[in-house]
């Protein structure tokens, strides 16, 4: 358990990147993790060649939920909204590194099941479950 | 089968060794520290072999069956019943198996709420409630046009009677738990039962959290209904009770209708069976009840008045030892004061979430609950996001305590807090 929370992990829970609202969002999508309550929202600005132009994430959680959404913020700014809808559970662990207990899986993967929902503009199933 | 407890010095030694689970190393190599009971209790050798014995010995279903093994189940079944009865000072007529205390609370929203509960009646309830004393509440409200109401708690989780009787006026039920689930707080039912009564209500207690942890006694207490659990006082998961006065229960309608539960079935109708068994349709958990007999008789013999003496003083030593970790960030939340709590202590630590505080403590081998504890709109009123909860029963000891706060060393450690704190608590 040691292991898993590095610096960098306490750096993004502590100091969320891109966290907060944007004022005219094209795409918000929101969702909670059944499990333990946590909640996070995001509100993705979308540009005319359908590239992900700026990113808010929004929520309350876990230093794993909360480090790995902002990481997921970082990945996703300035890719195409298509690729956004491809990622995979594969993109967050390589995000957060290893280590991750099962049992703690679905809070790595709640800020990417949101972005996927914003992303395809329906509820994206868990990520680590496909 | 094991001799369950011996009275002596070494009492609480004895109890440990009572339990496979906590006697043999059986996570990670290690002791056992179990701080979840609240959850869920361990089971002691002797409830175990309770279960191991009928299954192996005399299987058979129960009522109406005229060979030997079913005759032995039918008597080991209704002996249980009157062990758990007599526990909380009932009548054996007057307790109703069910599966757990939400579905013994189900029964009577359902029987008792849905003869009683008339549009623009109201339901009191206070801000404390698991949502098992809750959500039945709201659809009973829901579908009868009956309002709910809330005696509400104060910023430590205690119930504030100022206007109980205004709150009272024209309340047809009153529904609470004797012990709250998330803050270990006592509910005080004897300046709220009788007014309570005298006000026309009926009083229902959710006592989930108190059967476990203290002497309870449904006569003395007065209480119309009483639900509680098996399985979080070293009973098997899925038998509980409903004990409930027996006018009310005589007069009630049958919940889940169908085998056993009735006296005559003709192509016109049914006529119901007596008490109890007007409300156990289909076959029992006959395993689970004998069960929770042999899990009564077990708590009868170290003595319940010992029980919550115990937690008393873990709850003393855990406050105590809380405490010296307060100048780093650690909040306790809740009544903070042993004789006002039972086996619950809710807490945060700094800005560490609860969820990577149990992960942490997980990796120490000690377990403790992480989250909203069932009680969503407590925490929201609150401010909580969620909370650590660290739960006492027999088995614990002081060393457990002592696993609990070097383990919080460590997520200290890990989460790099200094003498500070970090960059401010968690909610509270």
């Amino acid at each position: 358990m040691d292991d898993f929370y590095r610096d960098y992990i306490l750096d993004h829970y502590r100091n969320p990147r891109n966290f907060g609202h944007l004022e005219n969002p094209d795409v918000v999508a929101e969702d909670t993790n059944p499990l333990c309550g946590d909640r996070i929202r995001m509100e993705l600005l979308v540009d005319a060649n359908g590239t992900v132009a700026d990113v808010r994430f929004f929520g309350k959680g876990c230093a794993i939920s909360q480090a790995s959404a902002s990481m997921l913020t970082e990945t996703v700014k300035g890719r195409p909204l298509a690729d956004v809808a491809r990622l995979t559970k594969e993109a967050v662990l390589e995000n957060v590194g290893i280590g991750i207990s099962p049992t703690r899986l679905k809070c790595a993967m709640l800020g990417l099941k949101v972005l996927k929902t914003a992303a395809v503009g329906k509820l994206a199933s868990w990520p680590d479950e496909d | 089968m094991r001799a369950c407890v011996a009275d002596d010095a070494s009492k609480l030694a004895r109890i440990v060794d009572d339990f496979p689970i906590l006697r043999e190393r059986t996570v990670r190599n290690r002791r056992l520290v179990y701080l979840d009971s609240a959850a869920t209790s361990q089971k002691p050798q002797c409830v175990i072999d309770a279960l191991v014995t009928y299954y192996s010995t005399y299987n058979a279903n129960i009522h109406r069956g005229v060979y030997e093994i079913a005759a032995r189940a039918t008597d080991a079944f209704e002996d249980a019943r009157s062990k758990v009865a007599r526990f909380v000072n009932a009548n054996p007529r007057e307790l109703v198996w069910t599966r757990n205390t939400t579905e013994a609370i189900n029964l009577v929203a359902h029987s008792w709420g849905g003869a009683n509960i008339k549009p623009g009646d109201v339901i009191l309830v206070t801000q404390l409630e698991h949502h098992s004393n809750l959500v039945p509440w709201q659809e009973l409200a829901a579908k009868t046009g009956a309002r709910l109401a809330y005696i509400p708690v104060d910023d430590r989780g205690l119930h504030v009677l100022d206007d109980l009787d205004d709150l009272l006026d024209g309340v047809k039920l009153v529904a609470l738990s004797h012990v709250s689930n998330t803050l270990g707080t006592i509910a005080p039912l004897d300046a709220i039962v009788p007014r309570a009564h005298a006000a026309g209500a009926v009083v229902l207690v959710d006592g989930a959290q108190a059967a476990p942890n203290m002497p309870v006694d449904v006569k003395a207490l007065d209480v119309d209904f009483y639900a509680f659990s098996g399985h979080k006082m070293c009973a098997p998961t899925g038998i509980g009770a409903l004990y409930g006065k027996r006018a009310l229960l005589e007069a009630m309608p049958p919940f889940l209708t169908g085998g056993d539960m009735i006296r005559t079935v003709t192509y016109e109708g049914a006529t119901y069976n007596d008490l109890p068994w007007k409300f156990e349709a289909g076959t029992s958990n006959i395993a689970g009840a004998i069960g929770f007999g042999a899990a009564v008789e077990y708590l009868s013999q170290i003595g319940m008045e010992w029980v919550r003496e115990h937690e008393r003083s873990l709850a003393r030593y855990a406050f105590e030892r809380l405490r010296e970790l307060e100048p780093r960030g650690l909040v306790v939340y809740g009544p903070r004061d042993p004789d006002l709590v039972a086996d619950v202590i809710s807490f945060n630590y700094a800005d560490i979430h609860p969820h990577d505080l149990a992960s942490i403590l997980d990796g120490e081998g000690v377990c403790i609950r992480a989250g909203h504890h069932c009680t969503m709109p407590l925490m929201e009123k609150m401010g909580w996001p969620a909370t650590a909860r660290a739960s006492f029963y027999i088995y614990n000891t002081k060393q457990d305590v002592d696993a609990l706060i070097d383990a919080l060393g460590k997520a200290a450690a890990i989460f790099k807090i200094d003498r500070a704190g970090a960059a401010g608590a968690l909610g509270g």
